[in-house]
């Protein structure tokens, strides 16, 4: 089959790739109708994340038709011919992590958890198409992929909804709604994101549907802020205006109630001399992300506020403001985002019409053109903002 | 040389003592092991696999047994490797839960084969029994060793770093089964 694969640094590359078969008895193999660039695989791709190697299949939002089951997943759970949405967390749905709603921290399907344990304390859960850290399962940028626990995950859509209306239950949608979710939103809240990406937009939806008063959006591509701005919400360019005093002014001095870092560990900042002193420290390695949107955040948010962070850190930050987290009660929420928990309750909404994820799609290419793809979206080219790729 | 391990299984104490009293289920989860086998009520024969291809075997013997609780034995007669385990386990504070603590000893020998089994076993002597630990957990609770694209081949993932990449196995690969 074909397959969208890490090619080394800034490279990606389609190849032919032996079809996924059965590895496991719950497993399953999907064919995969559409699946998309996640702004995370900007990060393996741009060399943040350790343990890629070349020949790694990438991606991990995917939705298809399931062509095979193994031996051990319950018919009336799964079958061949059903229609489904895949969630990226690999959740066994067994351990202690996923009883308590914890999925992607399952803590038994990342056969490589000895090295996330080193890295992280303890293990986390396997992902598709995510560096070996997170388990080495090949992704679903690719014709076919093999699922496991595929009794556990997979979502099946059973009405007539487009693969671009519920696609993004596999991630994105999850993950915003998450980092809206973990903010405890009331109605008098204001809300600032971090990021107009699309997890972004996501974050700002959710917020609106789960009642906060006003939604922010900070970014610096105009094209971004446009977009959310037309679902509603509040563009502050962090490229035209001091962040903090816009925020300021458009909370009356109190400063956001909530606030979502939606950017994670490759921010670019305002000043110069802050981007750069994280720049070169994350070159020679003694810092490994650079977290611009994270620090601004906590210094931002109202004291008592909460700060949600759903954009991804790797490894290790420098000059995290402790003072202001804790001087002003602040409290810092975070996590990958648990999918399996919000995929049908989201479905709900989506077929209710209360989110429409389509409106961030721009691009729509062949699985083949996948390296143009990852070159438009890493570069903003084009005003691209999510791009679908149809195998 | 001494190593402990401990893991939280989600399974009852019962349960999770009884798979481990069948000596027999050993080998799907600890990676050294290649079979062992029970000629007794308290006795087993057990085959590790050494460096070169070499088999090493010892004969055991159960030394203490206290249902759902603890197990210990030790090599008996003329082992190799002279080695001795006890495994004890705790109700954990969930109430559904147990607690596995893993005690293993090995008397490691002077001479060519005190050097392969510290080879064997390399600069992170615990990093072993811990992922053996953590496919025993995958076995209690999912029902078989987990295995992805780059880590297929179950509980010999260790010695594959690097690994195969993350896409899907030739079929000549397939064919070699989840131990290959």
């Amino acid at each position: 089959m074909r397959a969208n694969t890490w090619a080394g640094r800034n490279k990606v590359e389609v190849r032919d790739v032996p079809d996924p078969k059965i590895l496991n008895s719950r497993d399953a193999i999907v064919r995969i109708t559409s699946t998309a660039i996640c702004g995370s695989d900007l990060h393996l791709v741009d060399g943040y994340v350790p343990t890629m190697q070349d020949g790694d299949v990438l991606g991990h939002e995917f939705m298809g038709e399931v062509v095979e089951v193994g031996s051990g997943v319950a018919a009336d759970r799964l079958r061949v011919g059903d229609r489904v949405v895949v969630p990226f967390p690999i959740a066994c749905g067994a351990c202690a992590a996923c009883a308590a709603g914890l999925y992607s921290c399952c803590e038994n399907t990342n056969p490589n958890a000895g090295i996330s344990e080193k890295m992280f304390g303890h293990p986390t859960a396997g992902i598709f198409g995510y560096s070996h850290l997170t388990g080495g399962f090949a992704g679903g940028q690719a014709q076919y992929a093999r699922v496991p626990f595929a009794d556990v995950g997979p979502l099946k859509i059973e009405s007539d909804l487009t693969d671009e209306q519920v696609l993004f239950l596999s991630d994105i949608l999850p993950t915003g709604y998450m980092g809206a979710d973990m903010c405890d939103i009331q109605p008098t809240d204001v809300v600032a994101v971090w990021g107009a990406g699309p997890v972004g937009q996501f974050a700002m939806d959710s917020a609106r549907v789960l009642g906060a008063a006003k939604v922010i959006a900070i970014d610096k591509e105009p094209y971004r802020l446009q977009m959310a701005e037309q679902a509603g919400h509040t563009p502050v360019n962090f490229e035209e205006v001091d962040v903090r005093s816009r925020l300021l002014e458009l909370t009356g001095g109190r400063g956001p109630d909530k606030c979502i870092d939606a950017v994670g560990l490759e921010a670019t900042h305002g000043s110069a001399h802050i981007s750069a002193y994280d720049r070169v420290k994350q070159a020679v390695r003694s810092e490994t992300d650079r977290p611009h949107a994270l620090r601004q955040a906590i210094m931002s948010c109202r004291s008592g506020g909460v700060v949600s962070v759903i954009g991804v850190y790797g490894g290790l930050i420098d000059k995290f403001p402790a003072g202001a987290w804790m001087n002003r009660s602040l409290t810092l929420r975070t996590g990958q985002c648990h999918v399996h928990r919000y995929m049908k309750p989201l479905l709900d909404r989506i077929e209710r019409g209360e989110l429409d994820p389509t409106r961030i799609i721009t691009h729509t290419l062949p699985l083949d053109e996948a390296e143009r793809g990852f070159e438009m979206f890493k570069n903003k080219e084009d005003n691209c903002e999510k791009v679908v790729l149809k195998p | 040389m001494e190593l402990t391990a401990t893991t939280t299984v989600r399974k009852p104490v019962t349960e999770v003592f009884a798979f481990w009293r069948d000596l027999q289920n050993l080998p799907t989860f600890m990676g050294h092991l290649e079979e062992v086998r029970t000629t007794g009520d308290r006795t087993s024969h057990w085959v590790a696999d050494a460096p070169f291809g070499q088999n090493v075997e010892w004969d055991a013997e159960i030394v203490e047994e206290v249902q759902a609780e603890r197990i210990a034995w030790r090599s008996t007669g003329d082992a190799d490797v002279p080695n001795a385990g006890v495994v004890r386990f705790v109700p954990a504070p969930d109430g559904e839960s147990t607690e596995v603590h893993v005690g293993l000893v090995y008397d490691i020998p002077g001479g060519a084969i005190g050097k392969a089994v510290a080879r064997y076993f390399g600069e992170e002597p615990h990093q072993q029994l811990d992922d053996d630990l953590r496919r025993f957990k995958q076995v209690l609770e999912t029902g078989e060793v987990v295995r992805s694209d780059g880590a297929p081949w179950g509980k010999r993932a260790r010695k594959e770093f690097p690994q195969r990449p993350a896409q899907p196995l030739s079929d000549a690969e397939l064919e070699k089964g989840p131990d290959a």
